[in-house]
């Protein structure tokens, strides 16, 4: 399933030249966020909470998600040179897992190893808010690689969509309406972080055994429609 | 060869020639770098809105627009209808809500104006017509601030319109208006600048609407969630120096100091006189350096 040469294509793809600035950026971002609160603030472990779960689950793990997920087959598909890929005896199958093992490794790289640092310096990890924040990072990681790759293969918007759901659906709506808060790569992630922290620091509205489900079964079931999407693709042409 | 084919009236009879296909030299007049110039203005700007683009790419910018509409036309409905005295937004507040939006418009747009013609290696093309870099720069940047223009301004007539319907003071409501149209103006420039130079260093649009978002709402969001620390741990002299750091509060601060807007910061009163002037500074500045990073980058560009 997982073929080294794709991966080692898609690796150099969404880290090659300038194109990691922009993720190096939003890490070093919460970086400084967390000394800046610390030197302010001192350690506490509330508002720890709310800057992982503000800034770090909020925004830099859905953007980081949405820059990998797409990143990682929307340019081949937008300029054509997908064609050389898809003309060589790989299965398309396999292109998608390899593609989205390495969205995922990246996005975690990005992602939740930043948000354990950055809750190491907020309270060194006082009541297992680091750890919690990490874990949810690491799952948001593979649910929403998955999504937004298969975005990636569905449309020529798809960073545009990405980040409409990420941004408008689990901020906007999801502060605005309780209903939307179900249906939130977010809020399942925060679950798991409820059950490692234990008690009311961290807040989730889906139960866990739902959340677990639900990530599970979005993960499986968008995966599996990027295959089937790359093994029917047509090449539009430039508009 | 044939004689059929009419002989330019100019070429005097040479009997050195071989081949005479009967191409003429263009005598007529001609429009020259202002008019280019203008052409690239307008077409940019109508492509900003997906005109004399395919359907699918009018869709975004359409239901962008849309949206940036529809919350003015109901508050509008709702002030008509329940003869308030005066409406229930602030002009010079409409853009700060909305923001979102216009940050989606703006990602999504600013690429398809400059990175597509990096990609397609368009650029070279249009400078062997009579235009300079500097045309180039001033026509895409004029065209995606007009188009942010258009899309900020609009719901801000709306409810211009709507107060005048709804019987309000004239002198007062058109006075708030001209604020609300001075700040999304300056809104529209900076923000037009950041994208385009954004979107400029790349031309693989998908990064470029990446970057694009990312700039304006993770500063947007982490100097917000600075303030709110600092506010809550009485650091309330640093409070109107980190509205420096991101776009949308530097609008903001511009316009509670100078625009009687009421202030976004939490319950401060907003920056004195003296910050504000730091600030417009400062977004003249930002302004200035994304025309000249602009003219910096198409120095050299794909040859």
């Amino acid at each position: 399933m997982y073929n080294p040469t794709v991966a080692r294509l898609t690796y150099r793809a969404l880290l090659g030249r300038r194109r990691a600035l922009i993720l190096f950026l939003l890490p070093a971002m919460l970086l400084v966020i967390a000394a800046a609160v610390r030197a302010f603030n001192g350690a506490d472990d509330q508002v720890a909470a709310d800057v992982l779960g503000g800034f770090a689950l909020a925004t830099m793990v859905p953007l980081i998600g949405v820059i990998a997920g797409t990143g990682a087959i929307g340019p081949e598909i937008d300029d054509g040179s997908i064609v050389y890929l898809l003309s060589k005896p790989v299965k398309r199958s396999s292109i998608i897992f390899t593609k989205l093992i390495v969205a995922i490794a990246v996005t975690m790289v990005f992602s939740a190893v930043p948000t354990f640092v950055a809750g190491y310096i907020l309270n060194g990890n006082g009541q297992q808010v680091a750890v919690a924040y990490t874990v949810a990072a690491l799952v948001a990681s593979i649910a929403y690689s998955a999504l937004f790759l298969l975005l990636g293969t569905v449309s020529r918007h798809a960073v545009v969509i990405g980040l409409v759901y990420a941004l408008v659906w689990e901020t906007l709506f999801g502060s605005l309406i309780a209903g939307a808060r179900t249906l939130s790569v977010q809020q399942w992630a925060l679950a798991l972080a409820q059950k490692v922290t234990g008690d009311g620091l961290i807040t989730s509205d889906v139960a866990l055994p739902t959340a677990v489900a639900l990530l599970a079964a979005v993960t499986v079931v968008a995966t599996w429609f990027a295959g089937h999407k790359l093994s029917r693709l047509t090449l539009a042409g430039e508009e | 060869m044939s004689t059929q084919i009419p002989q330019p009236s100019q070429a005097a009879p040479d009997t050195t020639q071989i081949h005479n296909i009967g191409y003429r030299s263009y005598d007529g007049p001609r429009l020259g770098r202002a008019y280019a110039r203008r052409s690239l203005f307008s077409q940019s700007l109508r492509g900003a809105y997906g005109l004399g683009r395919s359907a699918k790419s009018k869709v975004l910018p359409m239901l962008l627009f849309a949206v940036m509409c529809v919350p003015a036309l109901i508050i509008v409905a709702v002030a008509v209808v329940t003869k308030q005295s005066k409406l229930s937004i602030e002009y010079t507040q409409y853009a700060i809500f909305l923001q979102v939006v216009i940050s989606i418009y703006l990602a999504s747009q600013a690429p398809q104006s400059v990175s597509r013609d990096l990609r397609f290696r368009t650029v070279p093309l249009y400078f062997s017509r009579p235009i300079e870099r500097g045309d180039y720069v001033l026509a895409k940047f004029g065209a995606m601030a007009s188009a942010l223009f258009i899309l900020t301004a609009t719901p801000l007539l709306i409810l211009w319109i709507g107060s005048l319907l709804a019987k309000m003071d004239f002198a007062e409501q058109t006075k708030m208006f001209g604020q609300g149209l001075v700040s999304v103006a300056l809104l529209s420039v900076l923000f037009g600048g950041i994208g385009l130079v954004l979107a400029a260093l790349t031309p693989r649009r998908g990064f470029g609407v990446a970057a694009v978002i990312a700039v304006l709402t993770v500063s947007y969001g982490a100097v917000s969630t600075l303030m709110g620390i600092a506010f809550a741990t009485d650091n309330t002299g640093a409070i109107q120096w980190l509205g420096l750091f991101s776009p949308m509060t530097l609008i903001d601060g511009v316009q509670s100091a100078f625009l009687g807007a009421p202030p976004g910061f939490p319950e401060l009163g907003g920056p004195s006189t003296g910050a504000g002037v730091i600030y417009v500074l400062v977004v003249l500045a930002l302004i200035a350096a994304s025309y000249g990073i602009l003219m910096r980058r198409y120095r050299k560009v794909g040859l």
